[in-house]
């Protein structure tokens, strides 16, 4: 197909900018000059320390979520988000019990460690469980799942009863606080984000290789399974510095949400990559500044909302599968193909030696509705195709004909090769050929000439018979 | 047994084992449909997209009311399937993903709203993720006369429900379970079934949150479903089994929240009953997959370990008559004569473990005898010429009718020989070379007659 499947690249630009601008407008209802200077001025610079933190680390957060689920979305594992996020309850709040026990007041490395090992168990589990195939792939992660929620669950009662006050701790792991994070926190979001960066890095090839074709990266001698955990490995590390941000409900979406998003944009690994992890970073930022604006608006539920909101953009507005994008070339297609029916139908008639083609006739050729007619010719007139003459008559003209011969031509090679190589019966190659005549190129063409050994430029007589108007009145 | 009152009759904690069995029960109904569909992270989607529906009911009802949660919940079970559903068609994206993104989004909808309207609404995230069943048996009402929580006939509407539903509508479920091309031909559309399958799933879910809350639904709608699975292959079994199962693990798990604790010496008396349960229910599936009777671990392997052994004995009696016919020193160890023979290389044979295993049960079917080293009885002789009947047969029909090369045949025919039952066994008599000569150049045993009273190694045709 001559026809490039992507939109012209000047098309993305005017969408993304049309994009930010939409998204940046519910901040313009903030924009009474008191209410700038105060608060929005402060959050969308930055000025507030807190604000500063916070817009960081979700912003980092998110871009190493996007990174790290653009894999396991093409893994075809996107759920596996889901299930590592949950095992990982029982981990938090065993580490936590131990930690108390032990006298371990400030414990948050602990309580990574154990949500990591947790994970893991959580991993193995799954792939155990999926060994019995009567079970199926969702079974196993949907059983691991709420077993090991359960466990948690009970960990958590333990812990509350015998708690000493400080399982709030606890609490910022399941819901997320992303509003109080601290240095800290936002040191450990960047060294988990740093260690995912440089293992993707690192093992990218092996990624990508293992992402589209399993075999084939087990046929290279890489192994397979070790990718796979390195891949796992990868996403844990993601999910669990992400967990105080926005909770380990939420951190499902910002592995899910940004690299679905950015397969809308482009087909380009790297450029998926890097698209998912701007969606995610523009999700976070955007969600922490609209949940810091208005009182009562949980940050993490904001940051996800936002991050669908960029997601339902991508969806319309998607230069390489976006609905609209796919909507126009559809039309387009649809027209290009209606054309070439109008210049074929002309021809037929003009074989049979009418001079001024009427309306009627024409459209007793083709299943077409007068306005569809009235458009197509309409825009054939336009193009120089076709002339109108009196009482709604109309004629090609030379350049109509020039390409008109060239459509029929397509379509009558195309017949004829049926009829001699694929045996079909003189009867049925006209519905056959209407389907292939459009995208011929000339390579295929010039190949059909020498077999058929058919001379351009004129085209070889139809070998099935035309409906005469003439006749047939 | 009559006038027996357990121990756990106390006027609370009964009340909470009823809403409990009664929760799971609901929960395993659909919760099998979901299982044979493969279906099961749409239960774990939808328990969390109903926060949502029950939010918005809140806000308009602005109470409790169970009518408006339970149609706000239903409203956005359907629509977390039908969104999902809409993703992977018109968007192209892959089914997790698509699910995925639905079920957070909605989720983090309904976390906004609830935060949102905290003023007129009390209603916990935390109670939504946990439950709260602890409670359920102190809200209680009164009905005919009799005070019970008000949990209770409100789960057993939805579990009626449920139940006349899946009942008034099975053929259709099941046809469109297992094939919905034959359920289209048959004029029962899939995706009206499909959804109202959701509509059941969202149902129970709001049924069940109160109670176990939205992580655990996902336990009761898939475990007992999986356990149940893995002990039938029938969904006509499957579904009240699940129910059965998912009774049971509610019913233990409750127990063992209230009473565990307490034989350990600590100040902890009680631990989360919906979390108990929940891992209640996955014990359950690990000892499933463990001791099923059909497709267990425990079988699977004590079946590998039988057709093993039978194997063994086999290749051993074989090559014991091959030696025999060739009358080589039969005084020599029988380890040093199936060395000589090759035969320690045959897959029965490799460790000497099995031949050691494959010597005493062979002695104990008194195919050898016991005398050092042992020797081949009648009835060992009759086998191993059947065997080796079987063996050449099968080399000089691979020669015959297949393009294998003749240093190939030995191996094939060695795998063969142990699985070629008696209907075959005639099929390959009927087109017998009639000199009875092997490609290798050997002599192919005549035809054992009566066939031998020892049919192990073939099995009766059923």
């Amino acid at each position: 197909m001559s026809r490039s499947a992507s939109l012209p690249p000047r098309y993305a630009h005017r969408t993304l900018w049309t994009l930010l601008a939409i998204f940046l407008s519910p901040l313009a209802a903030y924009a009474d000059p008191v209410f700038f200077e105060s608060k929005l001025q402060k959050i969308l610079f930055l000025q507030d320390y807190n604000t500063r933190i916070v817009v960081i680390g979700t912003s980092i957060l998110g871009a190493a979520c996007g990174l790290s689920g653009t894999f396991l979305l093409l893994r075809k594992r996107a759920l596996m988000g889901d299930v590592l996020s949950h095992t990982m309850l029982p981990g938090v709040v065993l580490a936590f019990l131990l930690g108390t026990t032990f006298g371990y007041e400030k414990t948050l490395p602990l309580l990574l460690l154990g949500a990591a090992i947790a994970a893991g168990l959580g991993s193995l589990s799954v792939l155990m469980l999926r060994r019995i195939s009567v079970l199926g792939d969702e079974t196993a992660m949907a059983i691991v799942l709420s077993f090991f929620f359960g466990i948690g669950t009970v960990l958590l009662s333990i812990a509350q009863e015998s708690a000493t006050g400080h399982q709030a701790g606890l609490e910022s792991f399941i819901y997320g606080k992303t509003a109080s994070l601290t240095r800290g926190d936002v040191q450990w979001i960047l060294l988990g984000s740093l260690f995912s960066l440089g293992l993707v890095l690192l093992l990218f090839k092996e990624f990508r290789m293992l992402c589209f074709d399993e075999e084939f990266t087990g046929c290279q001698g890489r192994p397979v399974v070790g990718l796979d955990a390195a891949l796992f490995a990868v996403v844990i590390v993601t999910t669990l510095v992400g967990l105080q941000a926005v909770g380990l409900i939420l951190i499902i979406a910002l592995l899910v949400i940004p690299p679905a998003a950015a397969r809308f944009w482009t087909d380009q690994l790297h450029h998926t990559t890097a698209v998912a992890a701007t969606i995610g970073a523009l999700g976070c930022w955007s969600g922490v500044t609209i949940s810091a604006l208005a009182p009562r608006l949980p940050a993490g539920a904001l940051i996800v909302l936002s991050t669908a909101f960029l997601f339902l953009i991508s969806l319309l507005f998607g230069s390489r599968r976006g609905l609209i994008g796919r909507l126009i070339r559809w039309s387009d297609t649809r027209a290009s193909v209606g054309k070439d029916h109008l210049l074929r139908a002309f021809y037929e008639l003009s074989e049979s030696h009418l001079k001024w083609i009427r309306l009627e006739d024409l459209a007793g050729l083709r299943s077409w509705t007068p306005r569809q007619l009235q458009r197509l010719l309409k825009r054939a007139r336009k193009r120089g195709e076709v002339i109108r003459g009196n009482a709604n008559t109309w004629k090609l003209t030379d350049r109509g004909h020039l390409l008109a011969a060239h459509r029929t031509r397509n379509h009558r090679l195309w017949e004829l090769y049926l009829i001699r190589y694929a045996h079909l019966a003189t009867s049925h190659v006209d519905r056959a050929a209407d389907r292939i005549e459009h995208v011929l190129g000339p390579e295929l063409v010039h190949h059909l000439e020498q077999e058929l050994d058919q001379r351009p430029p004129y085209a070889p007589e139809s070998p099935h018979p035309i409906l005469n108007p003439e006749e047939s009145r | 047994m009559i006038g027996y009152v357990p121990p756990w009759f106390d006027g609370y904690t009964e009340w909470l084992v009823a809403i409990a069995v009664l929760v799971a029960m609901t929960c395993a109904i659909p919760g099998s449909f979901l299982l044979v569909r493969r279906e099961s992270m749409m239960g774990d989607a939808i328990s969390h997209a109903v926060l949502p529906g029950i939010a918005i009911g809140f806000l308009i009802s602005g109470s409790r009311n169970r009518e408006w949660m339970f149609l706000g919940a239903a409203i956005s079970g359907i629509a977390t399937a039908i969104l999902a559903q809409s993703l992977r068609v018109i968007g192209r994206v892959e089914r997790g993903a698509a699910l995925g993104i639905v079920f957070t989004t909605l989720f983090a909808l309904g976390l906004v709203l609830i935060v949102q309207s905290a003023d007129h609404v009390d209603l916990d995230p935390s109670c939504v993720l946990y439950g709260q069943i602890e409670l359920a048996p102190l809200d209680t009402i009164t009905l005919a006369g009799y005070e019970i929580p008000r949990a209770l006939p409100i789960l057993g509407v939805v579990f009626l429900a449920v139940l006349l539903a899946t009942l008034f509508l099975w053929k259709e479920l099941l046809i469109t379970s297992f094939d919905s091309e034959l359920a289209q031909s048959q004029g029962i559309p899939p995706q009206v079934i499909h959804q109202i399958l959701m509509v059941l799933v969202a149902v129970t879910c709001v049924a069940a949150f109160e109670s176990v809350g939205s992580i655990l639904v996902v336990a009761l709608l898939v475990a007992p479903a999986a356990s149940a699975r893995l002990l039938t292959d029938r969904l006509v079994t499957l579904v009240p089994l699940s129910a059965f199962l998912g009774g049971l693990a509610a019913m233990i798990g409750t127990l063992a929240a209230l009473t565990l604790p307490g034989h350990f010496q600590t100040e902890i008396e009680d631990v989360n009953i919906a979390g108990s349960i929940a891992i209640v229910c996955g014990l359950m599936v690990v000892l499933a997959a463990i001791g099923s009777p059909r497709r267990g671990l425990i079988v699977r392997y004590l079946n590998r370990i039988r057709l093993q052994l039978r194997i063994a004995v086999e290749d051993l009696i074989g090559a014991l008559y091959r030696i025999e016919i060739e009358k080589r020193s039969p005084e020599t160890p029988i380890k040093t004569q199936l060395l000589q023979m090759g035969a320690l290389t045959s897959p029965g044979l490799r460790s000497n473990f099995w031949l050691g295993l494959a010597q005493w049960h062979a002695h104990r079917r008194g195919l050898l005898t016991p005398s050092e080293p042992p020797s081949l009885t009648p009835a060992g002789l009759q086998l191993g010429a059947q065997l080796v009947r079987t063996h050449r047969l099968w080399e000089s029909y691979l020669a015959d009718h297949t393009a294998l090369p003749t240093n190939h045949l030995h191996d094939t025919a060695m795998d063969l020989e142990h699985f070629t039952a008696p209907a075959l066994s005639k099929a390959l008599e009927e087109i017998a070379p009639t000199d009875p000569i092997d490609p290798h150049g050997r002599a192919i045993p005549a035809p054992t007659q009566p066939p031998l009273p020892d049919s192990e190694s073939t099995p009766p045709d059923r």
